[in-house]
């Protein structure tokens, strides 16, 4: 053990005169001496003041522990002398804005008299350096069985350690879920895992990732949401929360405390809508209590059911829409999830504050994630792909909408600062990006939060609807009753193709959804999605992989994103390797799509590990050697481990391995890697393509 | 010729967002760009009639050049 001696001086002339430190170091141990609330210039700061000198006192000092190389985490004893007991309480009121998540060792004691009569306090502090108290992590694994009425709480296995989000959701799913069994049923579970850096100071990185089997699919799904939930569930030291078992009828609220989670039934909230549901909640446990929360939708197991999470107003925004997940909650009983406390940041070293510092100033300084999204929103995109020709028009009849300006970011944004609306408005604490939106009506009364280009699309050009209000109330609908908009827009336009509403028909649409709201038969069978609706209309266009909705992007001019739909384990999906822009490959040419989708798929899947937002993938491509290695960096750090960039993709090759592996257990094969189609004959207007991506190759890439 | 000439997003600031404007036969889009003062930093896509184009490309009568800053791209 090291003991080598410092003394270290404050240059006062008694320390001289009658021979003592300020501050005495050996090896690892900084011993503080009694300090008293005298400033530089001699005189008596705050006097006969307690808080006021033990606040002063106390900075001072810290600074000397910093000085001999120690932090204010690593005090282990506090004492304080004071000359009039009955002052304890604001003594310690200061004490504690220093030291009350720390815990050191704390003595007070009443003393005759200190060196001046206006002094009412002196404080001695010891510390050891390296004595760090325990990191707080994720380490906690909660299986919920509602019909049994159990909450057990476990440590996760070991070999979950370096896996998180989607990487866990892919993992515990793979191992605990069998492939054919039927998703609303026993077999099922959910999972709700923040990523690796979910909790942490991390820039944008408090999405929550949700995975299961796909009731819509039948596919392994994981659906990543923003929103409140994510950093909050990571800070408590969750890693994930599975619930598993019995299908069940009642109506059950699940809430979260540092005091541990119980399963309470709520019968009142059954066939509420999210926003009633979440305004209820928020009324018993408080406003700052985040929602997690389904709507009608799932309670009745319509397979297009989302799950919605509460943004930083309050309001059931957000959502993990995807797929269906949303029912397999309601098939277990859950209507809620509260989550009433919130814990402090998890703790990080400077290595990883470092790498967080500098991973932020490349999202703010890059054009799309700096600039483009926080001023219009991800709506910025419905004129550039209006553009390009590749907007699902009509049921994906053209690529190319008449009156896109009027759905447009640009749009959007003009509308919002008009009429009070938001853009550069963040869906999770510490995103820096902030693409989300509030929309308000003309009399400013708020509609919907987080109009996203999708949801614009698919309810908008592809049931050729033209008028951003009547989108925004529809998205509201959606977030209410607990829908998936990009499904709930291929659905209509099924239904619209099958000749049910006229296209463009917002009173149509209006009366679609007030039967899906009432469970009409029609309603019933819209809530299953686009693929049931078709089938039940006879429909021969219907626009989904895997039985999944195809998002805004017509595989036929991104054909990309063809690849991407056709070939991913969540069936027709966008956020899993979106190749909009991509500068190597011409949109609607065959070559070149299939690698470009490969490599999205990858990296998608490894971000969506990490619990930083996919939008991070833009800095990511402008300069991947360094702003990758910052995410490296900061799991490096977090985890004890030592990774490069090639790790975390890594990660997504892993993700996608088990994703790829468990759908073929379901049954799933390279036939099912198909579009639609009408895709491969119906020639999209206005460049006349079809989607021809040769099916080797991607069959080569993808076996 | 005459060319229609569309800009978005962050690129509309302080400028237009469609103006029909006259060049001369065989204009590039390069030219047109540097002649409306817009730093090619600031460009990411360029569509010619809907289509992938180049700096280099030449523009026609009636043809419609669109503009975007960068906007996605993995």
């Amino acid at each position: 053990m090291d003991f080598k001696r410092t003394n270290y001086s404050s240059g006062a002339p008694l320390e001289e005169k009658v021979g003592y430190s300020r501050v005495v170091k050996v090896g690892p141990y900084v011993f503080v001496g009694g300090t008293t609330a005298v400033q530089p210039d001699g005189s008596v700061y705050g006097e006969n003041d307690a808080y006021a000198q033990t606040k002063y006192i106390l900075e001072k000092m810290i600074k000397c522990l910093e000085q001999a190389g120690a932090k204010r985490e690593e005090v282990v004893r506090v004492k304080a002398y004071a000359t009039d007991m009955s002052r304890a309480k604001e003594i310690g009121d200061a004490y504690a804005e220093f030291f009350k998540d720390i815990k050191p060792l704390f003595t007070m004691v009443g003393i005759a008299a200190l060196n001046r009569p206006t002094q009412v306090v002196e404080i001695e502090i010891d510390a050891i350096i390296g004595s760090i108290k325990e990191v707080k992590k994720m380490t906690k694994v909660i299986r919920i069985n509602p019909a049994q009425n159990q909450v057990v709480s476990e440590e996760f296995k070991d070999e979950y350690r370096l896996l998180g989000g989607r990487a866990l959701t892919a993992r515990i799913v793979a191992d605990e879920v069998d492939p054919r069994c039927s998703a609303l049923g026993v077999g099922n579970k959910v999972i709700l895992a923040p990523g690796l850096l979910s909790g942490t100071k991390a820039p944008s990185s408090g999405r929550l990732s949700i995975g299961g089997k796909s009731p819509l699919t039948g596919t392994i799904k994981e659906s990543n949401v923003g929103g409140t939930a994510g950093h909050k569930l990571a800070r408590l030291g969750y890693k994930a929360i599975i619930i598993e078992g019995d299908t069940s009828d009642k109506t059950f609220v699940i809430t979260i405390s540092k005091k541990g989670i119980l399963l309470l039934e709520a019968p009142e909230l059954a066939e509420q809508g999210n926003y009633q549901t979440t305004q209820i909640l928020r009324t018993k446990y408080g406003e700052k209590a985040t929602i997690i929360s389904i709507g009608p939708a799932g309670e009745r197991g319509y397979t297009a059911a989302s799950i919605a999470v509460t943004d930083m107003d309050g309001n059931p925004s957000r959502h993990a829409a995807r797929g269906g997940l949303g029912a397999v909650l309601g098939s277990k009983g859950i209507k809620a999830i509260v989550i009433i406390d919130e814990a402090s940041v998890l703790t990080t070293s400077d290595d990883f504050n470092q790498a967080a510092k500098k991973l932020a100033e490349a999202l703010t300084k890059n054009p799309v994630s700096g600039q483009a999204l926080p001023a219009l929103g991800t709506a910025v995109l419905v004129n550039m792909v209006n553009e390009s020709g590749a907007l699902p028009t009509r049921n994906f009849r053209y690529g190319r909408f008449d009156n896109a300006a009027a759905i447009s970011g640009e749009q959007l944004a003009e509308t919002a600062a008009q009429r009070g609306g938001k853009c550069g408005h963040a869906c999770m604490p510490g995103c820096v990006i902030r693409c989300s939106n509030v929309y308000v009506n003309a009399e400013g009364r708020h509609i919907t939060s987080g109009l996203e280009y999708e949801t614009i699309v698919m309810l908008g050009s592809n049931c050729g609807i033209a008028d951003l209000d009547f989108i925004a109330e529809m998205d509201r609908f959606c977030d209410d009753f607990g829908l998936d908009t990009i499904e709930t827009g291929c659905t209509i336009g099924v239904a619209m193709e099958a000749g049910i509403i006229p296209f463009g028909s917002t009173d149509g649409m209006l009366d679609l959804t007030r039967q899906i709201a009432e469970g009409t038969a029609l309603g019933k069978i819209l809530g299953q999605g686009a693929a049931v609706a078709g089938k039940v209309l006879g429909v021969e266009r219907v626009p989904v992989v895997k039985g999944q909705g195809i998002p805004a992007y017509d595989p036929r001019a991104i054909k990309g994103n063809g690849v991407t739909y056709a070939t991913s384990p969540m069936g027709a999906d966008h956020t899993c390797g979106n190749a909009l822009g991509h500068p190597a490959v011409n949109p609607i040419s065959p070559e070149g799509q299939v690698q470009v989708s490969a490599e999205l798929q990858t990296v998608c899947a490894a971000i969506d590990a990490t619990g930083l937002c996919l939008f991070i993938c833009f800095a990511l491509g402008e300069n991947p050697g360094q702003n990758l290695g910052y995410v490296a960096d900061m799991i490096s750090s977090l985890y004890d481990v030592c990774w490069q960039g090639n790790n975390v993709i890594g990660l997504g090759q892993q993700t996608l391995a088990i994703e790829r592996r468990f759908n073929r257990d379901a049954g799933f094969t390279s036939a099912h890697d198909r579009l639609p189609e009408f895709f491969y004959k119906e020639p999209l207007k206005p460049h006349n393509t079809v989607f021809d991506v040769p099916e080797e190759e991607i069959k080569k890439a993808f076996p | 010729m005459n060319v229609t000439i569309k800009l978005f997003a962050t690129l509309r600031n302080g400028r237009f967002k469609i103006a029909e404007r006259k060049y001369p036969e065989g204009t590039t889009v390069a030219e047109i760009v540097d002649g409306l003062a817009i730093p090619r930093q600031e460009i990411a896509s360029i569509l010619v009639n809907g289509l992938m184009a180049s700096y280099q490309q030449e523009l026609r009568d009636k043809d419609t050049l669109v503009l975007f800053p960068p906007l996605g791209g993995g």
